[in-house]
């Protein structure tokens, strides 16, 4: 069993961000892996840039984090300066900027989601290399190679604000049914003119897909007698 | 004295000059000398007051055990404990050196250090080190704002959990939490379920040994139980004992002085005043 613990921490992922009539819904899994070990399995991906802009993380553990720290800190000398809130624009060009210049040394994507009252919400993708794509949904992680067909189908535009949450959450379901590097509970966060709630659904919350069977005696009958809520941190 | 050249000292640091010559040597079929992995079990776990740290006490270089009864747990802060797994000497130099730049910092500030202040502080230096310092350590501790548990990755990634454990013993401790931590541990059960993971790591890991050391913070007070267990004791003791015989005569005392030598040395630069 090749078990290195000393292994970059990778975060194998799934991670989603998808725009809906009025603000943005962005969903990851919570694996963190160190080669074939669970370094974390209920970590969180989705990572606040300011009140309004959010960040899904996949690629290097490391890598993404230290991106995220510094364009938190660009972000806000930029709002003190601006004196009003930053757009979702200038938070993902902090972001490719940082990506792009450093692309020889950082192994991480990005996937930049938000609401601004100029623009609304906005999705912007930012994969290995640097790019900016500006997209009405992006997907991302070793998890979203699964999904490009599911969105190709089950995407469509004008979507409620429930509509959007159930989708992202379907769709990192299917990924961590099929992907060994995606697991754990699904995170999701939605962002819109009236602010930020974060969800949170366990594993067995989600629906069952093919030849996946009903937990019998799992850990996570004890664990609901004994404390039933969820881990926050 | 006038030189061609004036010699710079050298800076401090990791030099990263030879890693190339290494990376061609290795593409050439050279094998590389194998890390010495320091093989240790450390955990930390969140209770209902604090935060509860804990360590074995091996030391390990290659086969041999190098140090019985070593202390894994380091002092950051009054209210910061920190664990480290990995090469020795890289975990006390980086938790050495943040807990000075912590005391400085409390100078300054006039106040507490914060838990998140020593998370920073390590993950920016362990990531500027891209992995090279390979320290993987265990942060815990209790501040204003709480209790507060991490994980630093030798890259320089952090996570933050309820329990958590590290080093070459960590699926054996982190066996035991997972099947009996809850929320809201007390004292007592924190630092027995602490114990049983140290101990899993102990006895099922060939690179974990020896002590069981715990500590524990709470809110303005902490307890350090160094050796809080000895679940392997010493079970041969050699029937003649170690101690010299106490007779030993004193024959001769000669008192031989340095003679302290004062180099003079001459400077073609009269100091100016």
């Amino acid at each position: 069993m090749d078990l290195n613990l000393n292994d970059e921490h990778s975060m194998g992922t799934t991670i989603i961000g998808v725009t809906y009539d009025g603000g943005v819904v962005l969903g990851a899994d919570s694996r963190t892996s160190t080669g074939m070990y669970v370094a974390n399995r209920a970590s969180d991906k989705i990572t606040q840039l300011t009140d309004n802009v959010y960040v899904c993380r996949s690629g290097s553990a490391a890598d993404s984090q230290i991106v995220s720290d510094y364009v938190r800190y660009f972000l806000h000398q930029h709002t003190i300066q601006l004196g009003q809130p930053a757009t979702v624009k200038v938070a993902a060009n902090l972001v490719r900027l940082m990506a792009y210049n450093n692309k020889n040394m950082l192994q991480t994507g990005l996937i930049v989601g938000g609401w601004d009252k100029y623009e609304g919400g906005k999705i912007y993708g930012i994969p290995l290399g640097g790019t900016i794509v500006e997209q009405p949904f992006a997907i991302g992680g070793s998890g979203s190679s699964y999904l490009y067909g599911f969105f190709d189908q089950a995407w469509k535009e004008g979507m409620t604000k429930d509509e959007a949450e159930q989708l992202v959450v379907k769709a990192v379901s299917l990924a961590i049914a099929r992907d060994g590097a995606s697991g754990g509970v699904v995170r999701t966060v939605i962002v819109n003119a009236d602010g930020v709630t974060r969800n949170f659904h366990p594993g067995d919350s989600l629906q069952l897909w093919h030849e996946e069977l009903e937990p019998q005696n799992s850990l996570l009958d004890i664990l609901n007698t004994a404390s039933p809520e969820p881990m926050n941190f | 004295m006038s030189k061609g050249m004036v010699d710079v000292p050298p800076r401090g640091g990791f030099s990263f000059d030879l890693c190339r010559r290494n990376d061609m040597l290795t593409q050439k079929g050279a094998k590389a000398p194998s890390y010495r992995k320091t093989g240790t079990t450390i955990v930390g776990l969140i209770f209902q007051d604090g935060v509860i740290l804990g360590a074995d006490t091996r030391a390990t270089e290659g086969p041999i055990v190098c140090d019985k009864n070593c202390e894994k747990i380091h002092y950051m802060a009054p209210n910061i404990y920190c664990c480290g797994a990995g090469t020795a000497a890289d975990t006390e130099a980086v938790t050495d050196m943040v807990s000075s730049q912590l005391q400085l910092h409390r100078y300054h500030t006039g106040r507490e250090s914060r838990v998140v202040t020593a998370l920073t502080l390590l993950k920016r230096h362990l990531f500027n080190y891209q992995g090279y310092v390979q320290a993987a350590l265990v942060l815990g501790g209790v501040d204003v704002t709480g209790p507060h548990l991490h994980t630093i990755y030798p890259h320089g990634s952090t996570d933050t959990l309820p329990f958590a454990t590290m080093g070459s013993g960590s699926l054996a401790a982190m066996s035991v939490f997972e099947s009996k931590y809850k929320e809201g541990l007390t004292k007592d059960e924190g630092i027995k379920l602490v114990t049983e993971a140290i101990c899993a790591g102990i006895f099922n890991d060939l690179g974990s040994g020896s002590n069981v050391d715990v500590c524990l913070i709470t809110k303005g007070h902490k307890e350090y139980l160094r050796n809080h267990m000895l679940p392997n004791p010493r079970t041969y003791v050699s029937e003649k004992s170690y101690a010299f015989p106490k007779k030993i005569e004193v024959l001769l005392t000669k008192i031989t002085p340095l003679k302290e030598k004062v180099e003079i040395i001459e400077s073609s630069d009269a100091m100016e005043e």
